[in-house]
């Protein structure tokens, strides 16, 4: 047996096997590498969260256009990754509606939504501000607004409502849901405010990002743009006060306070210290404060109004149905295959099941969160992969007619089939890859969940026609499998067919 | 061999005659927006009983609905509890109801007949278009843009050939072509059975283009290598690149069809129009690359448009063609 078929054989046994250990057995793989990846689900398929935002002080002036913005901003921090599948709303004009799927704590989902995401430096007078303190500074001279919510009720099932339906009294029909919460809000004059060094709004968001710091902590890391007034006030401040604190603060509370090592040039690490007392929460603040700084800051301050379960806007029938349709159809592909190329049809269905077996293990280690129209999506990609499979049997068949012995068919028709495989997939590529930034740019989450799996598609699609495919049908030949009437061929017949060619080709 | 390329006139006339009746549509009727784009009313409505499963009460809401003359409605649960006793509550998503509407007043009538005398519609507030709808316009800039990244790409990988900016342009030119019969046909269906232009609308449109472009480069490529290996006529090397892989055209096309036509037969209620815009737009697809695609290249070496107009030769107007 060749080298190159026993490494190929060795990559997909190794890939296949991990591949069916996710999909499988997601909580083993959990516990041992301490990655979720469990099958992520949209909201049409499995319902989620409503929560209700409204602005802490509704007669703010140009409030329909900030509003416009806030959900602008809450969708792009919902789809940090850009691949789950929610709906924000502006309704009425003076309250936005976010739903969210399978969210298990819609208390901290909307805690990371309707934080305003204001970031700031501040000089803390020599002090180090304990963590939580509450600060008004030059910059925001206010302290952070504080809301009383209505007390909670739990429905049946688990069902938290914290809206105005668990009230006795009964409702009129017009917009109640504003009117009827009591929430009340405090302020407190802010009389000496620390100096703020520097601010969010000059961050490059480009380069937010979650990393670590030495003691292996989860922390954001952040850079100022390059000449910003926060990127010079920060270097200066930092290279005058050597073993001093600074304060971090995220909507008028300290996040950290640590103490300046040296001048920072423009970026740096927040580490979310001790406001988190487990690794998770800690991971889960760093996740929320990232996304806040990345997304920029809400326009407007939003406090919540209710916040409940619901179901997922298709109904289960409707996925049933499609699973049903997605497996006719799948069973249709794999008998005409069978059909049409023989032995190397039988060999393509089951490059396509090692396809399907793979692809979902990709979207759910990436996650990617799988909705109607993306599991619709995922059963068209399978097309993709058959193309490829196509386009080289057809060459293959061709190198038989031509009389050619097997294994050079198979070798020059995987030559042959190449170019035009790489670059149709490759142009398919590049138009993923421009709707991924742009869609990142302009914050068009489903445009870039679009893209991600399909350029996911193309990439396990070629890996299984390049190497599975090809490995199967070299492993055929080296195992003696030599009549062409397996490959759909039937000599004798082809051979005035030859000819023809042979002639046209002259 | 089958002679596809003398008949291109044929398919060129074929390509405008599915194309134009589409644009009429368009500019008479638009597009039949969904909530999505168009914003519309939000729902809330008390139900006091939840004898019913989910999906049954789902359904029997979204039937009262198109009963009452609103088409399209999505309803979604929420559960709760008020002095020991259950309730549901459902929010709809419809297109725009004015409140004292004889929709409404059948809706209202409708749901109490259904569920009984406590049900009741607690607010119906107006909502704007969603933000996923309101950013998915943008989306057009980045299908522009991505155009012209394919064009420079096909550009660099046909340079071995003569003209290599050809083959990009009439790959473009294809695919807008699909884009066009997909539009079109979406217009038309929206006034026929009622078809909505959503979110998931705007993913099929870009599904169709990558395919699109995906189908015609692998003619394409056949027409490099059959171009550097032959010195034939460019219209024989063209044709016989066509007939080449007119097998894994059609077979691939084939597979596609299967799993689309299960979907559309077999799949859900809510993603039929999905299906149905994607199927027609692989066909126009796999259409377009035969029959227009490589067509084009052996016009533009003929430098064909010269012969359009005055002499008369040609009975067909190749208006949108090239």
């Amino acid at each position: 047996m060749r080298k190159q078929v026993i490494s190929a054989l060795v990559v997909t046994i190794v890939a296949v096997a991990l591949a069916t250990w996710i999909v499988f057995f997601p909580k083993s793989f959990q516990s041992l590498t301490g990655r979720d990846v469990s099958t992520h689900l949209g909201l049409d398929l499995q319902g989620g969260s409503q929560i209700f935002l409204r602005p802490a002080d509704p007669n703010e002036a140009d409030l329909a256009a900030k509003l416009e913005n806030a959900a602008g901003v809450i969708e792009r921090r919902v789809n940090g990754l850009g691949v789950s599948e929610s709906v924000v709303q502006v309704v009425n004009s003076d309250s936005i509606v976010v739903e969210l799927p399978g969210v298990k704590d819609p208390a901290a989902a909307s805690e990371a939504l309707k934080g305003a995401g204001n970031l700031e430096f501040i000089d803390p007078q020599g002090q180090y501000l304990p963590d939580g303190t509450e600060v008004c500074t030059t910059a925001t001279p206010r302290y952070p607004i504080t809301v009383q919510l209505p007390s909670s009720v739990t429905g049946t099932t688990g069902v938290t409502t914290t809206d105005s339906l668990s009230n006795t009294n009964p409702l009129s029909s017009t917009n109640n849901l504003t009117t009827t919460t009591p929430t009340t809000t405090t302020e407190r004059p802010c009389e000496s405010p620390y100096t703020t060094i520097a601010r969010g709004s000059d961050l490059d968001t480009s380069q937010v990002a979650l990393t670590t710091d030495q003691a292996g902590r989860p922390a954001v890391f952040f850079r100022f743009q390059t000449n910003s007034d926060s990127a010079t006030q920060i270097a200066s401040f930092t290279s005058q006060n050597i073993g001093r604190p600074m304060s971090i603060v995220v909507d008028n509370r300290v996040i950290s306070s640590p103490q300046i090592n040296g001048s920072l040039p423009g970026e740096g690490i927040i580490t979310m210290g001790s406001t988190g007392t487990t690794v998770a929460e800690q991971n889960s603040q760093a996740q929320a404060l990232q996304n806040q700084l990345k997304y920029g800051a809400l326009p407007v301050t939003l406090i919540e109004d209710s916040n409940r379960s619901i179901s997922a806007t298709l109904g289960n029938d409707s996925i049933d149905a499609s699973k049903i349709a997605g497996a006719i159809g799948l069973i249709a592909v794999m008998l005409f295959m069978l059909m049409y190329y023989r032995l190397p049809g039988l060999l393509a269905d089951i490059a396509l099941i090692v396809y399907t077996i793979l692809s979902f293990a990709i979207y759910n280690l990436v996650p990617v969160t799988l909705t109607l129209p993306g599991i619709a999506g995922f059963i068209l990609s399978i097309g993709l992969a058959v193309d490829a499979n196509v386009l080289i049997f057809a060459r293959i068949k061709e190198e038989l007619h031509r009389g050619r012995s097997l294994e050079r068919a198979v070798e020059d028709g995987f030559n042959h089939a190449w170019p035009s495989i790489r670059d149709s997939n490759a142009s398919t590529l590049i138009t993923s890859f421009i709707l991924y930034v742009l869609g990142n740019g302009l914050g068009v989450s489903i445009i870039q969940g679009f893209a991600l799996t399909l350029a996911l598609g193309i990439i396990v699609s070629l890996f299984t026609a390049i190497t599975v495919s090809r490995m199967l049908l070299r492993l055929t030949i080296d195992l003696g499998v030599s009549n062409p009437r397996w490959f759909g061929v039937n000599p004798e017949e082809d051979a005035a067919e030859v000819a023809a060619l042979s002639s046209e080709q002259a | 061999m089958l002679d596809l390329v003398r008949r291109r006139y044929l398919w060129f006339a074929i390509s405008i005659l599915t194309i134009i009746p589409g644009l009429i549509s368009m500019l008479v009727f638009g597009l039949n927006l969904g909530v999505d784009f168009s914003g519309g009313a939000r729902w809330e409505i008390h139900i006091p009983s939840i004898s019913e499963t989910r999906d049954g009460l789902e359904n029997d809401v979204n039937a009262v609905f198109a009963e009452s003359g609103i088409e399209g409605a999505r309803t979604q649960l929420s559960q709760g509890t008020t002095n020991n006793q259950q309730f549901v509550i459902a929010f709809v998503r419809s297109k725009s109801v004015q409140s004292d509407s004889a929709e409404r007043k059948a809706v209202e009538t409708g749901l109490t007949s259904k569920f009984g005398a406590d049900t009741r519609i607690e607010t119906v507030q107006t909502v704007g278009e969603t933000v996923r709808g309101r950013s998915i316009r943008n989306a057009i800039v980045a299908v522009f843009i991505a155009s012209l990244a394919i064009m420079g790409y096909l550009w660099a990988a046909f340079r071995g050939t003569p003209n290599p900016i050809r083959y990009g342009v009439c790959a473009i030119i294809a695919m807008l072509h699909d884009v066009l019969v997909v539009i079109g046909m979406a217009s038309i269906l929206g006034w026929l059975i009622g078809l909505e232009v959503d979110a998931l609308f705007m993913t099929a449109v870009l599904t169709v283009i990558s395919f699109s472009v995906h189908d015609t480069i692998v003619v394409f490529d056949r027409v490099r290598e059959n171009v550097r290996r032959s010195s034939d006529d460019y219209e024989r090397v063209v044709n016989r690149s066509i007939v080449q892989t007119l097998t894994r055209s059609i077979n691939t096309q084939f597979t596609s069809f299967f799993t689309l036509t299960a979907l559309l037969l077999f799949g859900g209620e809510s993603i039929r129009s999905f299906v149905l815009i994607l199927l027609l737009g692989l066909i126009s697809g796999t259409y377009s690359s035969i029959f227009n695609a490589a067509q084009l290249l052996v016009v533009w070496e003929n430098r064909e448009w010269r012969n359009w107009f005055g002499r008369g030769k040609d009975k067909v107007k190749p208006a949108t063609a090239a």
